[in-house]
């Protein structure tokens, strides 16, 4: 019943959504990965001589300098390394621990079943912020610790993403005639049911990774995540905080940064679930 | 229904005992609470060690301390602060308060934003409000919420000087921080909305309400939004966690005397009873509004208690 001109309207925004997002996510991931040849100092070299240059003023410091005359474009370029690795490494992991117990819940049923929805219950009970004050008490921050952190805080997702999508699998005509002619369960997991949870996943991984970049800055920001000597944009944050009145480029930056590299991933998502999603429920 | 609420109620208390146990373990790892309080002063032999110990409680055997923190939950005594014996659940008594009214003013800003909002987008689906909400709702999702809030204080405390930068006095210092959670919040709710509004504008009663004549306004306020309602209240539950936790966050920028300030200061002091206890009253809380919510649920819609 939708008419012609809404859904080529509807199409048109979701072109735009891929483009958008590809070039905001492209370029700051090049910028990150040619940092080191563009700006071979990390961003460390300190010039008190030019100390809280303001931005725009001078083309030696596009973005100006922070209050220890070190460069702020540098360091917002070297600091995306911590947010994208972090981000990925965690994505990653979480998708294996998560995938694998949603694997084994949705298609054994039974006590594994029950525990994990247990743990469910119990991690959407525990802010994860409170979560990550105990867990750094007990082990310290770092940047594994971070990974670590995320994967066993994010990994339930993937977990019930998948556990949901099994169960109503299983029931289906090929997978119950792949048993009946006997193929091993190993083989129904790896080879029929993998393959159609492929979709969803890698939507849920993309939207992961953009908020497990907002995680991570924010514990770096409150001085938990990652070590506060390494240049990332919430240790960056952190340290302008007193700084805010004389020099607000320092604070503004950097967020920017975050701001855009999860905004390119958001738009990706949401633009690889339309596109994955044959029913359209979520563009209507 | 007795079924039903009896079912729910256990799974709730079944899951504050699985976190008081996993928060009471993980922070007995945290380190000595002794050699913490004995720092700074002087030299410290074994017996002395020995003796605060016993002085804070932590020398008895997990088991016996765990319980009696559950015991000490019924009667809401939480125990005393390590660092100066104030007792924890006068601490709590006023941090609880600036973080829940925090939370509310956050909901508040939140529901007046996303609703309207969300129903202008269901009703011009593809045209150019619903994309320009759209847009505004992926900027939203993509903010860290401690920047935005660093940005709003740039903004209109330091710029404008319209609001107070920080603390926690009257109404004026509420503005920043609830429009910071509030906008936050608007982003996800506002699709929603959306989405909700779009299943319910093709259901049989809203077009019998238009088929009425009735205008409108009247149709979508009065008869599809009141449909809506029920799907809104059960996400409000999964977003609690979720809220509470950004508050959290944001109280370190606005230095706000709640929940979270409370508990990044016990953590710097390894103050054991008081970070358990913020941890443990948070947590409740979560799973009571969500088992709230779910009898609520249950009472509204016949069909959910079958199930």
């Amino acid at each position: 019943m939708a008419n012609a001109t809404t859904s080529g309207r509807l199409n048109r925004f979701k072109a735009m959504e891929f483009v958008v997002g590809i070039l905001l996510f492209g370029t700051i991931c090049l910028a990150v990965l040619f940092a080191p040849l563009l700006f071979p100092d990390g961003g460390t070299k300190i010039d008190l001589a030019a100390r809280l240059t303001a931005p725009f003023q001078s083309f030696a410091h596009v973005l100006g300098t922070d209050p220890l005359g070190r460069d702020v474009l540098a360091r917002v370029v070297t600091g995306g390394k911590v947010s994208l690795v972090v981000g990925f490494a965690s994505v990653v992991g979480s998708i294996f621990v998560g995938v694998a117990m949603g694997l084994v819940a949705g298609y054994y049923r039974g006590a594994w079943d029950a525990l994990l929805m247990r743990f469910v219950d119990v991690q959407l009970a525990l802010p994860f912020i409170l979560l990550a004050i105990t867990f750094f008490a007990i082990l310290g921050g770092s940047l594994i610790n971070t990974i670590v952190l995320l994967i066993v805080s994010q990994c339930v997702q993937y977990a019930r993403l998948v556990r949901g999508s099994v169960l109503s699998l299983r029931e289906r005509e090929f997978i119950l005639s792949a048993r009946a002619i006997g193929v091993a369960d190993r083989n129904i997991i790896l080879r029929h049911l993998l393959p159609n949870l492929l979709g969803p996943v890698i939507v849920l991984a993309t939207l992961n990774f953009a908020n497990n970049i907002l995680l991570e800055s924010s514990l770096t920001f409150l001085g938990l995540g990652v070590d506060p000597t390494i240049p990332s944009w919430g240790g960056m944050l952190a340290d302008a905080r007193t700084y805010l009145q004389t020099a607000w480029w320092v604070s503004v930056f950097p967020g920017l940064a975050i701001l855009l590299t999860v905004l390119g991933l958001n738009l990706l998502g949401d633009w690889l679930r339309d596109s994955l999603d044959p029913t359209g429920r979520t563009s209507r | 229904m007795i079924g039903f609420l009896t079912k729910r109620i256990l799974q709730a208390i079944f899951t504050v005992l699985v976190v008081t146990l996993v928060v009471a373990f993980a922070i007995r790892l945290t380190g000595d609470p002794a050699l913490i309080s004995a720092q700074g002063g002087g030299t410290v032999t074994e017996a002395d060690l020995q003796r605060i110990r016993v002085a804070l409680g932590v020398d008895r055997p997990f088991y016996v301390q765990y319980f009696g923190f559950l015991k000490g939950l019924l009667t809401l005594d939480f125990g005393r602060s390590f660092v100066g014996g104030t007792p924890v659940s006068q601490l709590i008594g006023t941090a609880l308060p600036a973080t829940l009214t925090l939370a509310f003013a956050s909901l508040f800003v939140s529901i007046v934003l996303s609703i309207p909002l969300g129903v202008k987008a269901a009703t011009t689906r593809g045209k150019w409000p619903d994309q320009a909400i759209r847009i505004f709702s992926l900027i939203g999702l993509s903010f860290p919420n401690f920047w935005l809030a660093t940005m709003l204080v740039l903004l209109f405390a330091i710029a404008l000087q319209w609001l107070p930068p920080s603390g926690y006095d009257g109404f004026s210092s509420y503005i920043m921080p609830a429009v910071t959670m509030g906008l936050i919040l608007t982003a996800t709710n506002v699709r929603l909305v959306r989405t909700t509004m779009l299943d319910t504008l093709r259901s049989q009663y809203v077009m019998v309400a238009r088929a009425k004549g009735l205008s409108e306004t009247k149709v979508l306020y009065k008869h599809a939004l009141r449909n809506c309602a029920i799907v809104l209240l059960t996400f409000l539950g999964v977003q609690f966690g979720g809220l509470l936790g950004g508050i959290v966050v944001v109280e370190r920028v606005f230095n706000w005397p709640g929940m979270g300030t409370l508990a990044f200061d016990a953590v710097a002091a390894r103050d054991y009873p008081v970070l358990q206890s913020v941890i443990t009253v948070l947590s409740a809380l979560i799973i009571g509004v969500n088992l709230l919510i779910d009898l609520a649920y249950g009472l509204i819609d016949p069909r959910i208690r079958t199930q």
